[in-house]
């Protein structure tokens, strides 16, 4: 290929890319680039301090019903916060924590994972054992249990989110490390005297890598969903803080009279699932072509 | 045999560890009787109450009476009202029992032949349009659903009543709510599965000695197809109580999980701690029925064990 082409052929290969990925897929995108946006700036582009109270202004409806004003597009709160502030403040949380629990869980479990790879019988079967219990207890029986007699401080919250799902990790690290070891490539290397931390780090982990991903994109809606559950209950995060989950726990109290301060961030968890999950899929289908049969 | 019983052994030491787990994730909470009695009570009254629960023991005292109490059924007296917390909580198991059935029921006559049918006509538009709906169900958190169905039907159309356990009407929206999410899990588990056996060897044999569609599925494809259903259903069963505790609260609807938040935002030690060990039973339970009925189903899977024991 000559040169121009090479050069065309890269300018041209976002837009190929785009054409050839199914119009959800890229919709999904999107919106989770808009919410990873929203992660890092809802400070600085939130209308109103999100806990900003004017009791003049309560309950005002969103922008297409009647009674709604350009000052607050989403509506306001019972206690006439801005709705518009509240949404992008309890989408960062949410989003954080999501980010953060499963970013935790997936080191946490790809280490557990490798280390019962390595480590043979007796680690072995003790990290299966921890895989069997965390498996046997839902998780968030226990993180209800744990929040209302620990009490909740943040650094517990973000604790149990860590220990949310860090059992598929390990569990698929395991099985994936075992094959791998005795490839050719991870053989050859060990043949060469290099040692067993260099194997695994520089050599398996990138070849296993692909799986990885794969769940922590499936992981990362029911992170978020066990995060908003949580603060749905109110165990989770507690005013004067707020998530999607807290202000939809909040909102089902007023279902009657303003219907939208539940709908709003109900839909917006809703629509953050959604997106994760279609790109989850596809991200599999990308990587994994054997689970497409 | 031999695979049967390692199999209740490694069940066994789970409910150990989660036991032992419940107990002191409760214990190390703090003081109970700050918790539960009024903040201006004298010491000598609090000295009283610690010998009464025995809080005044040393730790593996506590632990190893605890540990006899279990073994013969007692799971203590809720300190909210006096009640024994074992009869408490079992007053509540039919009706979550009903809740979760009826939830998982409906999953599994939505979802498996929706599942076979996407499969059957792959990357038809049927296929696409059960897999972008179960998408949908899949991604919507179910206090939503439970909420936008209210909206729905209570408030909006009054057909239905948003709380309560009285009739049968009350069950539907709860159970659909909790049914729809499993729903559209197993229609992907039941697609993906079939896909992987539609395409072995045996399913072209099947069709070259004549038989029919019906014959194929129902009795080539199905059963082998269920061996990953099954396994995913025992996976399932703790995400489905998860599910009830957040179902029961949005439709207050008077099972376990309404029981456990209850017990939650009073601190009723006992109760959370009789809820939680039942649950792991249940869980450990369902799980090594579970791995019978996959050995029972799949031959494969007692043979290989047994065969890597010796």
């Amino acid at each position: 290929m000559s040169a121009t082409g090479l050069i065309t052929g890269r300018r041209w290969a976002p837009v190929r890319v785009m054409a050839q990925t199914p119009i959800g897929v890229v919709l999904a995108a999107g919106f989770m680039v808009v919410m990873f946006f929203v992660m890092i700036f809802a400070k600085v582009i939130q209308p109103y301090e999100f806990d900003y109270i004017d009791l003049l202004a309560r309950m005002a409806p969103p922008i297409p019903l009647e009674g709604s004003t350009w000052a607050h597009p989403v509506g306001t709160d019972t206690l006439g916060r801005d709705l518009m502030s509240r949404l992008l403040v309890g989408t960062q949380t949410s989003m954080l924590l999501a980010l953060l629990g499963t970013c935790l869980g997936a080191v946490l479990g790809v280490a557990l994972g490798f280390l019962a790879a390595h480590k043979g019988r007796l680690w072995d079967e003790v990290i299966m054992g921890l895989v069997d219990f965390q498996a046997a207890m839902p998780w968030f029986i226990v993180a209800l249990a744990i929040l209302a007699f620990l009490g909740n401080s943040m650094l517990i919250f973000i604790a149990i989110m860590a220990l949310y799902g860090w059992e598929t990790y390990a569990r698929i690290t395991r099985g994936l490390v075992l094959s791998a070891r005795e490839q050719g490539y991870a053989l050859a290397v060990r043949g060469l005297g290099a040692r067993a931390r260099w194997v695994y780090l520089r050599h398996i982990l990138p070849n296993i890598a692909g799986p990885l991903l794969v769940q922590l994109t499936v992981n990362f809606p029911s992170t978020i969903l066990f995060e908003t559950s949580l603060s749905f209950l109110g165990l989770g995060i507690r005013p004067p803080m707020t998530s999607l989950g807290q202000m939809l726990g909040e909102g089902r109290d007023y279902l009657i009279n303003a219907w939208w301060l539940a709908v709003v961030p109900g839909l917006t968890i809703f629509l953050i699932t959604l997106c994760m999950s279609i790109l989850g899929d596809w991200l599999r289908s990308k990587l994994d072509p054997s689970l497409e049969a | 045999m031999r695979w049967a019983a390692i199999k209740i052994a490694r069940a066994g030491i789970t409910m150990w560890l989660v036991v032992t787990f419940v107990f002191f994730v409760l214990r190390i909470s703090g003081d109970p009787t700050y918790m539960l009695l009024p903040d201006d009570i004298d010491e000598a009254t609090r000295d009283f109450y610690r010998r009464l629960w025995g809080l005044d023991k040393p730790l593996m005292t506590q632990y190893w009476s605890y540990l006899k109490a279990l073994s013969q059924g007692d799971f203590g007296i809720s300190f909210r009202n006096n009640l024994d917390a074992f009869d408490l909580v079992m007053e509540r198991v039919p009706k979550t029992l009903l809740l979760t059935t009826t939830a998982l029921a409906i999953s599994l006559a939505i979802g498996i032949p929706l599942g076979i049918l996407a499969a059957l006509y792959r990357d038809s538009w049927l296929d696409r349009g059960v897999m972008a709906v179960a998408v949908f169900g899949f991604s919507m958190p179910n206090f939503f659903l439970g909420i936008l169905l209210i909206l729905f039907f209570s408030l909006n159309l009054r057909i239905l009543p948003s709380s309560g356990s009285g009739t049968w009407a009350h069950l539907i929206m709860p159970a659909a709510t909790l049914g729809i999410s499993f729903a559209a899990q197993f229609a992907r588990y039941t697609r993906s599965s079939m896909i992987d056996v539609l395409s072995k060897p045996y399913m072209r044999t099947a069709r070259s000695k004549g038989a029919g569609l019906a014959r194929r599925v129902n009795l080539h494809a199905l059963p082998n197809a269920s061996v990953p259903i099954v396994t995913i259903l025992g996976f399932k069963i703790g995400e489905l109580i998860g599910g009830a505790v957040i179902t029961e609260t949005v439709f207050a609807w008077p099972g376990i999980g309404r029981l456990l938040t209850n017990a939650v935002d009073t601190r009723d030690l006992a109760v959370v701690q009789c809820i939680m060990i039942l649950l792991a039973l249940t869980m450990v339970t369902a799980n090594a029925i579970t791995d019978l009925i996959y050995g029972w189903i799949d031959p494969r899977v007692r043979v290989g064990a047994g065969a890597s024991q010796k």
